[in-house]
C-alpha cells in the first residue's frame, strides 16, 4: 500500500475536510471569527464537487437555509462561535423537533455576549445541549486534534444522519487555529451513513413513526412523498396536535431515540488509565495538555491517566464511572466556570473526589497548570 | 419543469389540491381573506401544470402560515419570519423544485424582515406570497409594520406613532425581479399575478390586501369581511391609472397590477455556471 | 364553447356541460353545490354575487334562491374562503 500523503492542516479545514469526506454538499453560513475558514474551505471546495455554498443575512438565516437543503436531501453543515450559535439556537430547536438531520460547528470563543472573538474558551458547552429551548436530547462531540477534527467530524454527519437530529461539533479558538501535519482518511476507509430512506408507498409513509427501534424513513422533497414538516408539535403524520396522548410520544421519542442508543454515540478516548490513581478528565484542545501533562507525570512515576471525552453529549457517565472506578481522585480541566464538572461528580461515586481546574481568561490550559494542579492533589 | 398554462380549468379543481387526512374546514375566521388567496393560489399552480411533488411550500408562523399544512404539496412550516431563510435552502439545494412561500406583513416585514430583503437581492426564484392584512391576527390584533399610521390596534390603542412599510416598494428597492399587489376582491386579477409569478424565473412578491376583519377591521370600524372586501374594491387604483396621478390623488388608495418586472439573472443559475467552470478547471 | 343556450338546457339533466350562456331551468340540478359542513356563512358569496343568486338560510349561509339567474361567471366560487362552492356545469 502506497504511503499515505501527509498534509498541512488548519483546524477548522481539517473540519471542512471531514464534512466533505461524510459527504456534506450544502453550506449555509455567516462570517464570525473564529470560525470563518470553515465557511472560506466551503465556498473554495463544495464547488469543485457540485456542492453548493451560501453565505446567508445572518446565523439565523444560516441554519434555516442548511434545514432547507437537509430536507430537500442535501447532508448540509454551517460553522459559527458562541454569538452565532446564540442566534442559530431557535431553527436549532427546530431541527429537533422535525428531526431534521444536521451539522452545526461551534468554534469557540470566549463569552457572554461577543466577548473574546480572538481567544480560546470552552463556555459553550453547556449551550450545546441546553441551547434552544423545550425538551431533547443533544448530540455533541468534542475532537481534540486536527486529525480527530476531520474524524469527529465525519462522525457527526453519520450520527447525524442515523438519529435524524442536529449534531454539534464542538472546536475552540485554538482547534480551529492550530495547524498539524495529517494524513488525510483514504476514500472508504471510514464508513458513512446515509439516511434511510422509506421503502412503503407515499400513502402509508408516516413521517414521524415512532417505530421500535426509532428509525423514521426520511425522504427528500421531490420524491414523491408529500408530507408536513412543522416545528408545531405534530403527530406521527406530522399534522399538529394538541392531544396529550400524541404530544408525550413524540417528546419520548426525540429523548429515547438518543438516551436508549448511547452505546452508538459514546466515544472516549482513555490512556493510561488502566491503573490510573488519579485521573485528568477533559475534552477538546484541554486534552492535548492533559495527555502531555500525563505523559510526564508518569515518567516521575505518578500513577495518573488521561480521559477525553470525543461524545459530550449525551453526557457518557456510565462510561466514565467504568473508567473512572479506580481513581482516588479525578481532574476536569475546562476552558469555563466548570460546565461539565457536576456532570463527572453525579457519575462518579462519592468517594472519588471530584477536583475542577478552570480557566476562564481567554488562554489555555497548559500541561504545566495540569501538573501543578496534580502535585497539589497527589 | 412544466410551463405550458392551462386554459380551462374546472370549478372544483380546488379539491384536488387539498391535504388528504388534513379535515376541513380551515382554522380561519368565517370570511378571512386569506381563505381567498389559497383558493387563488392553487388554481394558479394548477394553470402552471406542476405536479404537486414538484412543489414546495414554505411559510413561517401566523395565519396566512397555516397555508401550507392544508395544501398537497411538500409543505415546510417553519419558525417566525424565517420561511424565505429556509426556502432558500430548499431552492439552492435543488434548483428543480419550484418553491413558494406564503407569509404574513408581520411575518415577512418584521421579525422575517431581512431575510427578506436579502431574498429579493439574490433574486433567488421563489415565489414569495406576502398575504397583508396589516395587523397579527393570530396573536390577537397587535400592530405590524404594515399597520398605517393612526391606525388602532391592540398595542396601538390611541394611535400608531409609527410608519408603515410598503412591502412593494422595499421589495423593488431590495432587488425583486418581479413584484405585484392585488386584493382579495380582485380574485381573478390575483390568480393571474401568482400565475406569472410563479412562471416568472426570479424572485417574485405577490402582495394581497386580504381583510381581518376580526381584529383590524373590528379595532378601526371598517366593519366585516364584506365590506372591508368592497373597501379594497373602492380604493383600488389599477397601476396603468395611477401612473397619472398625484401623490395626493393616491393617498389612501391600493395601487393594483404588476408594479416592477425586470429580467435578469436569478441567483441559482449563475452559481450553477459557476459550478461548471470551477469543474472545468477555468 | 359553440353550445346555445336551448342546446344547452335540452338534455343538460344528462350531462351537465360547461357553457358560454348558461341558462338554468326548472328541474336542472342547482348551478351550484355548496359544501354546508365546509361553510361559515361569511356572506361573501351572497354579497359578491352580481345576480343576487343567494339568499341566506337561518345560520346566513347561502341557498341559490334565484338559480335561474345564475350566470355560472365563477366570482362566488373564487371568493370562496373556505373552498365551500363548485358547479358541475363548470
Amino acid at each position: 500500500m502506497a504511503k499515505k500523503e501527509r498534509v498541512l492542516v488548519l483546524g477548522n479545514q481539517a473540519c471542512v475536510e471531514g464534512a466533505i469526506y461524510a459527504g456534506m454538499r450544502f453550506y449555509a453560513g455567516y462570517p464570525i471569527t473564529p470560525s470563518t475558514e470553515v465557511a472560506e474551505g466551503c465556498a473554495r471546495e463544495l464547488p469543485k464537487i457540485g456542492g453548493r455554498f451560501i453565505q446567508m443575512e445572518d446565523e439565523i438565516g444560516s441554519i434555516a437555509a442548511v434545514i432547507g437543503a437537509s430536507v430537500a436531501g442535501l447532508k448540509s453543515m454551517t460553522a459559527t462561535s458562541g454569538p452565532g450559535y446564540s442566534l442559530m439556537v431557535e431553527n436549532i430547536g427546530y431541527a429537533y423537533m422535525t428531526e431534521t438531520p444536521c451539522v452545526i460547528v461551534n468554534v469557540q470563543r470566549g463569552g457572554p455576549s461577543t466577548g473574546l472573538p480572538t481567544k480560546v474558551s470552552q463556555s459553550d458547552t453547556m449551550q450545546a445541549q441546553w441551547g434552544p429551548h423545550g425538551d431533547y436530547t443533544a448530540i455533541t462531540v468534542a475532537p481534540s486534534t486536527i486529525l480527530e477534527t476531520v474524524t469527529e467530524t465525519i462522525r457527526a454527519f453519520n450520527l447525524a444522519e442515523r438519529f435524524r437530529t442536529p449534531v454539534t461539533v464542538l472546536l475552540d479558538e485554538v482547534m480551529g487555529h492550530s495547524r498539524q501535519i495529517i494524513s488525510l482518511p483514504e476514500p472508504g476507509e471510514i464508513e458513512i451513513f446515509n439516511r434511510v430512506k422509506p421503502t412503503v408507498s407515499p400513502e402509508e409513509y408516516l413521517p414521524f413513526e415512532i417505530t421500535e427501534n426509532y428509525v423514521t424513513p426520511m425522504p427528500a422533497y421531490g420524491e414523491g412523498y408529500r408530507y408536513v414538516i412543522t416545528g408545531l408539535t405534530h403527530d406521527q403524520k406530522g399534522f399538529t396536535t394538541n392531544k396529550p396522548e400524541e404530544i408525550a410520544p413524540k417528546l419520548h421519542k426525540l429523548r429515547h431515540k438518543i438516551i436508549d442508543y448511547k452505546d452508538e454515540i459514546t466515544k472516549l478516548r482513555a490512556e493510561m488509565m488502566d491503573d490510573a490513581e488519579i485521573a485528568f478528565i477533559s475534552y477538546g484542545s484541554v486534552s492535548r495538555a492533559a495527555l502531555q501533562a500525563t505523559d510526564i507525570a508518569r515518567k516521575v512515576g505518578v500513577k495518573v491517566g488521561c480521559l477525553q471525552l470525543q461524545t459530550i453529549w449525551p453526557f457518557p457517565d456510565k462510561e466514565i464511572a467504568e473508567i473512572c472506578g479506580g481513581c482516588r481522585k479525578v481532574i476536569v480541566g475546562e476552558l469555563n466556570m466548570g460546565q461539565i464538572v457536576n456532570y463527572v461528580r453525579s457519575a462518579l461515586p462519592g468517594d472519588i473526589e471530584v477536583v475542577p481546574l478552570q480557566r476562564y481568561d481567554g488562554e489555555i490550559l497548559t500541561p504545566m497548570q495540569l501538573i501543578e494542579k496534580l502535585e497539589e492533589v497527589l | 419543469m412544466a410551463t405550458a398554462v392551462k386554459e380551462k380549468q374546472k370549478s372544483n379543481v380546488v379539491l384536488d389540491y387539498l391535504r388528504p387526512g388534513k379535515a376541513m374546514p380551515t382554522v380561519w375566521c368565517a370570511g378571512c381573506g386569506h381563505g381567498i388567496v389559497m383558493n387563488g393560489i392553487i388554481r394558479a399552480i394548477d394553470k402552471t401544470g406542476l405536479s404537486k411533488d414538484e412543489i414546495v411550500m414554505a411559510s413561517g408562523i401566523g395565519c396566512s402560515s397555516r397555508m401550507p399544512i392544508y395544501l398537497d404539496f411538500n409543505a415546510l412550516h417553519t419558525t417566525h419570519g424565517r420561511s424565505l431563510a429556509f426556502a432558500t435552502g430548499v431552492k439552492f439545494a435543488r434548483p428543480e423544485l419550484k418553491v413558494m412561500v406564503v407569509t404574513g406583513d408581520g411575518d415577512a416585514l418584521a421579525i422575517g424582515g431581512n431575510h427578506f430583503i436579502h431574498a429579493c437581492r439574490r433574486n433567488i426564484d421563489i415565489t414569495c406570497i406576502l398575504l397583508n392584512n396589516y395587523i397579527y391576527g393570530m396573536t390577537g390584533g397587535q400592530g405590524s409594520p404594515t399597520t398605517p399610521s393612526q391606525a388602532f390596534s391592540t398595542t396601538t390603542p390611541y394611535d400608531n406613532a409609527e410608519k408603515h412599510f410598503e412591502p412593494t416598494k422595499l421589495a423593488i428597492a431590495a432587488g425583486a425581479s418581479y413584484v405585484a399587489r392585488t386584493t382579495v376582491y380582485h380574485a381573478p386579477q390575483m390568480e393571474k399575478l401568482i400565475l406569472n409569478g410563479l412562471l416568472h424565473r426570479g424572485f417574485s412578491l405577490i402582495e394581497v390586501i386580504s381583510n381581518c376583519h376580526t381584529y383590524f377591521g373590528r379595532l378601526n370600524r371598517q366593519g366585516d369581511a364584506v365590506k372591508m372586501i368592497n373597501d379594497f374594491k373602492e380604493r383600488s387604483v389599477p397601476i396603468a391609472r395611477a401612473k397619472s396621478m398625484s401623490a395626493e390623488e393616491l393617498e389612501g388608495k391600493i395601487v393594483t397590477g404588476l408594479l416592477h418586472k425586470k429580467e435578469t439573472t436569478e441567483f441559482c443559475d449563475v452559481y450553477q455556471s459557476v459550478v461548471d467552470r470551477v469543474q472545468k478547471g477555468m | 364553447m359553440s353550445n346555445t343556450g336551448s342546446d344547452s338546457t335540452a338534455d343538460s339533466k344528462q350531462a351537465p356541460k360547461a357553457s358560454g350562456k348558461f341558462k338554468w331551468q326548472q328541474g336542472d340540478p342547482l348551478p351550484l353545490e355548496i359544501n354546508m359542513k365546509w361553510c361559515k356563512a361569511c356572506n361573501i358569496c351572497i354579497a359578491l354575487c352580481p345576480k343576487q343568486v343567494f339568499e341566506p338560510d337561518r345560520d346566513g349561509k347561502p341557498v341559490q334562491a334565484r338559480p335561474e339567474d345564475c350566470t355560472l361567471c365563477t366570482i362566488c366560487w373564487v371568493h370562496c374562503p373556505d373552498l365551500a362552492i363548485t358547479s358541475s356545469y363548470k
